[in-house]
């Protein structure tokens, strides 16, 4: 954006002036984050006030500065890393597996009639069970075991991603697939050139979704298939109720809501990314 | 049969439709869009299609392109080329640079890295885009995502191209230019002995008689060769000149007395 320094008169000066109000990159950020920073003191004004109530004893319910306190000595310590290493690690195959499968699931159902007829309306319905309701099921088949959870953690995502892929696919505009066609894509390739990339944006929201699920299956999994000698976060958690340790109870949820949170974020700006690509951004 | 073949029997012909029938839908909800169409091409020959709004000459290209089947009669293309087919939207895509969008056919062909990057150049040369390889889609006017499309649909080096109203987003001192570049490429082409056989969607009659050797002009629905006329104006032409605006002027009454008949 390079600015002209010929000399502007009229209009032109008008339309430039209005043009120099344009906030710069630290004003911006200010502008998104001010807002949630605001919440957030809200937020933990509020939390204190209830605690100065006296409404429940310090040990059910202890200030934010006592969490605050123990958050740090969480984070400093060894815990909290050595338990999210062993989460991160099952998030990561757990979701991994579950992309494969819906992927592979999504797009069976995508190009095959009779897979779509038979699944179609099954996955959706897959997707709307909580995948707490889950666990029963599989303590019997693979007792207290990571598979337990992996089993879950699968079910629970593959079925958004599939989603997301078949809607994708589905929504292909025609005059693309026209096109690709007519320039010589056939096949494999008019999935390489056309109907993948299409679908991209689609496909990344049900990565979205999916993540949600997988990560609410993987803490509710570690919460209640507690495996000796595993020190996860949901065990932590766990660990830290039967202790009575309310502090670590809240320090533990935070970094649950954060790793979250942050996943998420990823996916966000992986679906920016692409839209101000296509051109889909209604900024600059 | 409705059509009078201008080209000589027995000679080889590019593109050849006989009866060709097209109804989208069934029963009550049937669009008869194309109705006992017979057309040759000449290898080499530019043929303009004019026609009223709605009269199937997109879906006549569509189906010459082989992007939906025929409900009737047969198409044939010497040599089973494909041909390229320029859509009446531009059709680009999206995910990917203008200088991208314009590699894809050369990726499909087959062609090496190195020779793809200078063809792209080219392409969009003549195309007056050199300078926008690296933008995206978006980030174009009408006309000038129209003349990438354009650009991508050269890419093909196809010996048949069919033009859906490839111009119509373009003012006119742009559309001149592209008219003598098409003209400018096709000439060269024949000359060199790989005939370029174009089919040319138009609305404008002015258009038509700039560019094409043979002007055919389809009624309205159901879409049916009604007359058609030979465009002997010497080479290379000029959309102002004299002759152009004589035949122009006979294509359109010809055009109006159809509209009229149908009282649109
Ligand atoms: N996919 C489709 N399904 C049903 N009807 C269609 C379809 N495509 C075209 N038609 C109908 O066929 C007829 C011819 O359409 P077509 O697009 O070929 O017209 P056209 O001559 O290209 O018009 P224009 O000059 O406005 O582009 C129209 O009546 C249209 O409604
Ligand atoms: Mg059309």
């Amino acid at each position: 954006m390079a600015t002209d320094t010929v000399t502007i008169s009229g209009l032109d000066a008008l339309e430039v002036a209005s043009q120099q109000k344009v906030p710069g990159r630290a004003s911006r950020v200010w502008a998104a984050t001010w807002p949630k920073l605001t919440a957030l003191a809200l937020a933990l004004g509020l939390w204190q006030v209830v605690v100065w109530s006296g409404w429940k004893p310090e040990y059910a319910l202890p200030a934010p500065l006592t969490v605050a306190t123990d958050l740090w000595a969480y984070a400093t310590g060894g815990a909290l890393w050595d338990g999210l290493l062993i989460t991160a690690q099952r998030a990561a195959i757990g979701f991994g597996a579950a992309v494969a499968v819906g992927l592979v699931l999504g797009l069976a159902v995508a190009r095959v009639k009779v897979l779509r007829a038979a699944l179609g309306s099954m996955i959706t319905a897959l997707q709307t069970m909580p995948s707490i309701a889950w666990f029963p099921l599989a303590i019997l088949l693979f007792q207290l075991s990571e598979q337990a959870i992996f089993f879950v953690v699968v079910l629970g995502a593959a079925p958004s991603i599939a989603n997301g892929v078949i809607h994708g696919v589905d929504y292909v505009p025609p005059l693309l697939l026209r096109a690709g066609r007519n320039l010589g894509a056939r096949g494999l390739n008019l999935y390489r050139y056309v109907i993948a990339p299409a679908a991209l944006p689609a496909i990344v929201a049900g990565l979205k979704q999916g993540w949600a699920f997988a990560w609410r299956s993987l803490m509710a999994g570690e919460l209640l298939v507690v495996i000796a000698k595993s020190t996860s976060i949901g065990v932590q958690l766990t660990y830290a109720r039967e202790l009575s340790d309310a502090p670590r109870v809240i320090s533990v949820m935070i970094v649950i809501l954060v790793v979250g949170l942050l996943v998420d974020l990823l996916f966000t700006k992986a679906d920016n990314a692409i839209r101000r690509r296509w051109g889909l951004l209604d900024r600059e | 049969m409705t059509s009078t073949t201008l080209v000589p029997e027995g000679a080889t012909t590019a593109v050849a439709l006989s009866g060709v029938t097209k109804v989208y839908g069934r029963g009550a909800d049937a669009v008869v869009a194309l109705d006992r169409v017979s057309l040759d091409v000449a290898p080499g020959e530019f043929v303009c299609l004019v026609g009223a709004s709605g009269c199937g000459k997109s879906t006549l290209l569509n189906l010459v392109a082989g992007l939906d089947a025929v409900s009737g009669g047969g198409i044939h293309v010497a040599g089973d080329a494909r041909p390229g087919l320029m859509f009446q939207e531009p059709a680009l895509f999206p995910w990917l640079t203008v200088g991208a969008n314009v590699e894809v056919p050369l990726k499909l062909r087959g062609l090496a890295g190195a020779e793809r990057k200078t063809r792209v150049a080219e392409l969009l040369d003549t195309v007056h885009l050199g300078d926008f390889a690296r933008r995206r889609p978006h980030e174009l006017s009408g006309g000038m995502r129209q003349r990438v499309a354009l650009a991508r649909t050269l890419a093909l080096d196809t010996p048949v191209l069919l033009m859906d109203e490839p111009f119509g987003a373009l003012d006119a001192m742009t559309r001149d230019i592209l008219h003598d570049e098409l003209e400018r490429l096709w000439t060269a082409r024949n000359a060199a002995g790989k005939p370029l056989t174009v089919l040319f969607v138009t609305h404008n009659v002015r258009e038509a008689a700039r560019l094409a050797d043979r002007i055919v002009l389809l009624s309205s629905r159901p879409g049916r060769v009604i007359w058609q006329t030979p465009v002997d104006v010497a080479r290379p032409r000029r959309i102002d000149s004299a002759e152009v605006a004589t035949l122009a002027a006979e294509v359109t009454d010809r055009l109006r007395a159809e509209v009229g008949r149908h009282g649109h």
